[in-house]
């Protein structure tokens, strides 16, 4: 818990020497509760103040980072219970499991690694393997290296051969899978020696809270959950229970958690997933390579992610599609990332030119921002002359969204010279109508 | 260490709403079904259990769709031509009750008749959707409302524009409305206070807070009904009715659902994709907290069917 200006001025040295570039400590104290100076500006703060100063500031779920070379996957960090609230930060890393005694290991990573999807101008893939060991770890992750540069989740209860298998992997951060009431002690050892992350599994939350402080003692910080339950709603509840009472700074429990999304059957795998994504996972596996199930997770994951304040959004302009001619269509658009690109995607794929002007509606769609006085008559005009469409085209014929055909009127009135077309209502039904009416 | 669990203590909760009457209760149908009652965000049972189980309503037209995806049309066959078999498949699929939306080309007469029959073919409760065209749901929704009078009916959609006439004629039959707001709690709240200003009895309103597929505004639906959850545990009357929402209308509606050639190939297969979008789009409603989810494909209606099982009964 964040503490207020009186209790970090009870830490201060309160002898009011004004070195810190304020008057008083109290001054000082208050600007550090506001996180708007840094500690380090006072040079008279005792260790054991620093140190409680430090806890104080430490998130209440704590960061963790996956690396491996060049790619990284972070989680935790995150400060409320609902997305509306602020927003969620780190997205959850989507993990496929492979096994080790698996003959096509390579190819099937090698294939996994080369999933790659678009989604509104963002490209997505997956974040990294859990090999499990039920052959020959360091053969396995030796494999499994060759063919790709993500992070790597290891399964495996042998210290062993977990320590020959990340001493392949040095400056690497990677995940063991799992530290139990049985062998944490020398997992904790085999983490700690290589800086690896230690996921941490118990039946209930209690068993998992002692557990976490044992191992801390052995010296390892960094540290994932695994919450157990038997079916969607047992696990909803752990979800749930762990992440309040880590947002209430209960530090045994203030770690990202991980879950199996196949662990009740490959049948039920994608729903287990998506409710791990909406509801405060921070690492999710699945067993299935499969893209039509990863696509939609990785979409739910992006959507339950964006700042909830903030759509995401396309630069206002015109964009060339098709290396456009001056006879070419102008069709009009509004600045939402999804509107841009379903409309982007659509006359891109059809191998038709036109000129999309994409105007400032606040990153609204088509609908909304029409509802919401963002897009109108006044404002497509505005975007037309603004960018000078006039001087690029010989057809002053330009085409808006079906959803706003009521604008056409007034736009014709607005743009005197210009022909102005109503299109289809939804962007698939674009290139037909490119074909069939703009000719 | 026995760890405390922090509980939550609300001070409100959500209504409880019956849908359909028995022929005990002056309607028709074999069973009804109660949604709401909710004490807690949805599921918390270390709070209090989940007094009733969201229901999944299949949607089912009067006429044959023509612009719905391939898919559909091949799992409804030749059932999409008459409500009254379509209705009888979707009751076979699992549904708990139906949604029969009615066509801009239905006469009054047609849409009576519509509504008949299915509930002739089947026991379960029925919600029916005008066109969505104002003048035109008024005329069919009044007609068919003085028809199955005492059938408990849920009429929709009420919008802020477009809700007195609805609103009167279920008051005057014995029916509840479906009462649609534009993805804002505080138009949500409003239209609801305005339709219980008629005088609408509370345990006849179903909220709609509108919501969009996945991939395509889901996320702002997701969050308004967390806020409208929140809102009415936390004791605000106006927003304690229970939610409806239409995933299987939206998700249909998408590329990714309607669309089998010229994708891209990471999209993958498509008759898989397209339920994964209607069940993934439901599934984060579910969680959310909604009542009833109005579903399209059999199978999806499957598998939400199996994740509320498991998340009621944790
Ligand atoms: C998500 C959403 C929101 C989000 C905003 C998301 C955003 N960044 O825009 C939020 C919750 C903030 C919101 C707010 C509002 N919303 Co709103 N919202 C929606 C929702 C659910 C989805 C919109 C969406 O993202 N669609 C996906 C995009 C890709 O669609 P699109 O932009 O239309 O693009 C498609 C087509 O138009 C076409 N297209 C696009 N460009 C072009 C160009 C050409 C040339 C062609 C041919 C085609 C084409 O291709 C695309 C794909 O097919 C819809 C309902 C629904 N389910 O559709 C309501 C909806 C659009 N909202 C509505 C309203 C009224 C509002 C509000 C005014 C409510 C209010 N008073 O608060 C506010 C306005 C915002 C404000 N005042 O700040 C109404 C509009 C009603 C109407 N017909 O006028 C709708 C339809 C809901 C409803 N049924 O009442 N909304
Ligand atoms: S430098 Fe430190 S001791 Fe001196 S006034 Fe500032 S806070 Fe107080």
């Amino acid at each position: 818990m964040a503490l207020s200006g009186i209790q970090i001025y009870k830490l201060l040295p309160q002898t009011n020497c004004k070195e810190c570039g304020f008057p008083t400590c109290l001054a000082f104290a208050m600007k550090l509760a506001a996180k708007q100076v840094e500690l380090g500006a006072c040079p008279y703060v005792s260790e054991e103040s620093k140190k409680q100063l430090a806890e104080s500031a430490a998130p209440p779920i704590r960061l963790v980072t996956l690396k491996a070379d060049g790619n990284e996957v972070k989680v935790g960090n995150e400060v409320v219970m609902y997305r509306h609230e602020k927003t969620f930060y780190n997205k959850p890393g989507l993990f496929l499991r492979v096994k080790a005694s698996d003959p096509d290991l390579a190819k099937k990573v090698t294939q996994a690694d080369a999933y790659k999807v678009n989604y509104v101008g963002m490209d997505f893939s997956l974040n990294g393997y859990a090999i499990e060991a039920d052959g020959d770890l360091t053969a396995a992750v030796k494999t499994v290296r060759e063919v790709t540069k993500r992070p790597l989740i290891l399964i495996s209860n042998d210290a062993a051969a977990l320590d020959s298998s990340l001493s392949l992997l040095a400056g690497e951060t990677a995940l063991i899978y799992a530290a139990s009431e049985s062998n944490y002690e020398s997992l904790a050892e085999v983490a700690k020696k290589h800086k690896a992350v230690l996921a941490v599994k118990a039946d209930t939350l209690d068993a998992l809270a002692d557990l976490t402080q044992k191992i801390q003692t052995k010296g390892v910080e960094d540290m994932v959950l695994d919450l157990g339950g038997k079916n969607l709603g047992d696990w909803l509840m752990r979800s749930t229970q762990v992440r309040r009472l880590a947002l209430k700074n209960f530090r045994p429990l203030g770690y990202p958690v991980i879950f199996f999304a196949a662990q009740n059957g490959v049948e039920k795998e994608a729903v287990y997933a998506a409710q791990a994504i909406a509801k405060y996972a921070g690492f999710v596996v699945i067993d299935t390579f499969a893209p039509e199930m990863i696509y939609p997770l990785l979409v739910l994951r992006e959507n339950l992610y964006t700042d909830p304040q903030k759509p995401i959004q396309v630069q206002p302009g015109v964009y060339e599609i098709n290396s456009p001619k001056p006879e070419s269509p102008v069709l009009v658009t509004t600045n939402f990332s999804i509107t841009y690109f379903a409309v982007a995607n659509e006359v891109e794929g059809s191998g038709l030119p036109a000129w999309l002007v994409v105007t400032d509606a606040e990153g609204m769609s088509v609908l909304t921002a029409w509802a919401a006085g963002k897009f109108d008559a006044e404002r497509i005009a505005k975007a037309i002359k603004g960018f000078n469409v006039a001087d690029k085209v010989s057809k002053k014929r330009l085409v808006l969204p079906g959803h706003v055909a009521v604008l056409s009127g007034e736009v014709e009135e607005e743009l005197p010279g210009w022909e102005v077309r109503v299109g289809p209502r939804e962007a698939v039904d674009l290139p037909a109508f490119m074909k069939q009416a703009l000719n | 260490m026995p760890i405390e669990i922090p509980k939550d203590k609300w001070p409100g909760s959500i209504r409880t709403v019956t849908i359909g009457a028995t022929s005990a209760e002056g309607g028709t149908r074999a069973k009804t079904v109660t949604v709401g009652g909710g004490t807690t965000m949805p599921y918390l049972h270390f709070e209090a259990p989940t007094p009733n189980k969201p229901a999944i309503a299949i949607e089912i037209k009067s006429r044959k769709p023509e612009d719905w995806s391939p898919l559909l049309a091949e799992v409804w066959g030749a059932a999409m031509a008459d409500p009254a078999q379509w209705a009888k498949k979707a009751e076979e699929a699992g549904a708990d009750l139906l949604v029969l939306a009615l066509t801009v080309e239905d006469s009054p007469e047609d849409a009576v008749k519509a509504v008949k029959s299915v509930l002739g073919a089947t026991g379960l409760p029925l919600i029916v959707w005008g066109p969505g065209q104002a003048e035109k749901d008024n005329e069919l929704l009044v007609a068919v409302a003085e028809a199955a009078k005492g059938e408990r009916l849920v009429l929709g959609i009420c919008e802020d524009k477009n809700y007195r006439t609805i609103v009167a004629t279920a008051m005057a039959n014995g029916h509840l409305v479906q009462a649609r707001a534009p993805m804002d709690v505080n138009l949500s709240k409003q239209l609801n206070i305005l339709i219980s200003d008629m005088g609408m009895p509370k345990d006849r309103i179903l909220m709609d807070p509108t919501t969009g597929a996945l991939g395509y505004g889901m996320e702002y639906g997701y969050s308004v009904m967390e806020r409208l959850r929140l809102a009415a545990l936390q004791g605000d009357a106006m927003t304690q009715f229970p939610m409806i929402v239409t995933p299987g209308f939206e998700a249909w509606k998408t590329k990714e659902a309607k669309v089998g050639e010229g994708i891209p190939e990471a999209w993958g297969d498509w008759k898989a994709r397209a339920i994964h979008w209607e069940t993934l789009t439901a599934l984060a409603l579910v969680e959310s907290g909604a009542d009833i989810v109005v579903l399209r494909h059999p199978e999806s209606v499957k598998r939400v069917k199996d994740a509320i099982g498991e998340l009621v009964v944790a």
